[in-house]
């Protein structure tokens, strides 16, 4: 082995990453292509904002409203170090709404539906499902990709609204509950606190969550091996690509809207 | 007429199609035999375009399918898959009437309905079938689905992967049976890739053997017993000894 073979390997490593790099790219460049161009398809675009948005509805709700009910209860015991128990309805709205709720939300996808999209996509390919939407002249990045990418694109925002409105309703029940806030004055808190830019980036955030989510869904899918193994890693691939995406995704986010 | 010339194919290192070339006349049944790995199904997916040669010219009637408008060319065509590949979500026959459904074929959902269920028939299915889904079908009851989805357009060309691979002696036996008689009736030219010599008796009239990504023989289904070739010889009778190596 050589002084310089390190260096290799890390070439070699660099060159592999920007190959990954270079071909998600092209993929979501081509999906998002197809989601702006007809043919479309109608009922794919419909099952899939059911599957992604309404059936996610009960694993969203119930982890904003523990987290928001947790995040109370945290800054209140926090808080009371230094005197400042008042900003428990503050800091959980602003807590939930620029941050928790989306990326909360996000990774659920990320676990539920990404992996889902996977799953399904790798077994459709292994199956030779896809090879048999090309002979019946269709193109699976536009009846397989292009719906679910749009569907996570629109309805991720609204699962992160509706994870929101949950996450804080959790912090009120806890601090009217148990903590000994006044229902009226924690609702007026709330509300006084919040910014339209709060609710805004945390819309936008969701947006790019769902997209990066149903995105490495489709691209793990439709890159899959062969068998049982194929649509493992498959699987495995694309919830650990959406999750890292997600929080990387995230941090530019937060940074855009509040520190530039 | 499909027409394959000096098409060549490798994974890597692996190569899989070297130097083929291969005539089917139009409305003949061409079956194509060989070994597991040797190719066949690479064979096919290339001249669907679901695999892009290295080298070589694929042509049909004439024109260059690389250089064809995709849709009409894949309109003119019909595919049965090994595993029938049918579609989970979708009941069967909306399965078969896929390309009815949408697409520059597309009809009414009322007459691509009634149209699938006519095909159902056609290869033996209940009209009960016709809105169960794919998981609820036996293996056989599948590869029929995938058939009558093959037929559904009426093309002018119909592929069949391993159309009894899986299947039961008897279940096998309908299926060969089926696609005679559909070839025969609808005039289509088919090729077929399979490693079972009762398939190739029932379905042939013409046989190729591909070995190691070459065409060793190409000849009338009549002929294949007297070929005079090697492997051909040692393929059709099942023997270990021979050109070709039993563990590959």
């Amino acid at each position: 082995m050589s002084l310089l073979s390190p260096f290799g390997a890390l070439g070699r490593a660099t060159l592999a990453l920007m190959a990954v790099v270079g071909r998600v790219a092209l993929f979501a460049l081509t999906a998002l292509s197809h989601v702006l161009r007809p043919p479309f398809y109608a009922r794919e675009l419909g099952l899939a904002l059911l599957n992604i948005g309404w059936l996610s509805l009960p694993v969203v709700g119930l982890t904003a409203i523990f987290t928001g009910a947790a995040l109370a209860l945290q800054i209140y015991s926090g808080g009371a170090r230094f005197n400042a128990e008042a900003v428990v309805p503050q800091i959980v709205a602003i807590g939930m709404v620029r941050e928790l709720g989306p990326v909360l939300v996000g990774l659920m996808i990320a676990a539920r539906v990404t992996s889902s999209i996977a799953a399904e996509i790798a077994t459709m390919k292994v199956t030779e499902q896809i090879d048999a939407l090309v002979t019946l002249s269709t193109d699976p990045m536009k009846y397989l990709v292009a719906p679910r990418v749009l569907a996570g694109l629109i309805v991720v925002p609204l699962l992160v609204a509706v994870g929101d409105v949950i996450g804080i309703f959790g912090g009120y029940a806890v601090a009217t509950g148990s903590l000994g806030f006044n229902a009226a004055a924690y609702l007026k808190n709330t509300m006084d606190f919040l910014e339209p830019l709060d609710v805004i980036s945390s819309l936008v955030k969701g947006c790019a969550f769902g997209g990066l989510a149903a995105l490495m869904g489709c691209y793990f899918g439709m890159a899959s091996g062969r068998g049982a193994q194929g649509v493992g890693r498959a699987t495995k691939g694309s919830v650990e690509a959406a999750a890292v995406l997600i929080l990387a995704a995230n941090f530019l986010l937060t940074g855009a809207f509040f520190t530039l | 007429m499909i027409d394959l010339s000096h098409v060549s194919k490798a994974f890597g290192e692996n190569r899989v199609l070297r130097d083929v070339t291969l005539t089917i006349d139009k409305g003949t049944s061409m079956v194509i035999i060989g070994g597991s790995g040797t190719g066949k199904s690479v064979l096919l997916k290339c001249i669907l375009g679901l695999v892009t040669p290295d080298s070589g010219t694929i042509s049909l009637d004439g024109q260059d399918v690389t250089k064809a408008d995709r849709d009409a060319f894949l309109a003119r065509f019909g595919m049965l898959f090994q595993g029938a590949a049918l579609f989970d979500s979708l009941p069967v026959w909306q399965n078969v009437a896929f390309r009815l459904l949408r697409g520059s074929l597309q009809k009414p959902r009322d007459e691509a309905r009634a149209i699938a269920i006519d095909k159902l028939r056609r290869v033996g299915l209940k009209p009960d079938v016709a809105d169960r889904f794919p998981a609820e079908l036996s293996g056989g009851m599948q590869k029929r689905v995938g058939l009558a989805r093959a037929i559904a357009a009426d093309p002018e060309i119909i592929f069949f992967d391993e159309p009894t691979t899986g299947l039961d002696p008897i279940m096998a036996g309908v299926i060969n049976e089926l696609i005679r008689e559909i070839v025969t009736e609808m005039g289509a030219t088919a090729m077929t890739i399979t490693h079972d010599m009762t398939s190739v008796r029932a379905i042939a009239d013409r046989v190729a053997m591909l070995h190691d990504g070459v065409i060793q023989w190409t000849g009338p289904v009549s002929q294949l017993d007297s070929s005079g070739d090697a492997y051909v010889d040692q393929f059709i009778s099942g023997r270990a000894e021979g050109p070709i190596e039993a563990v590959r």
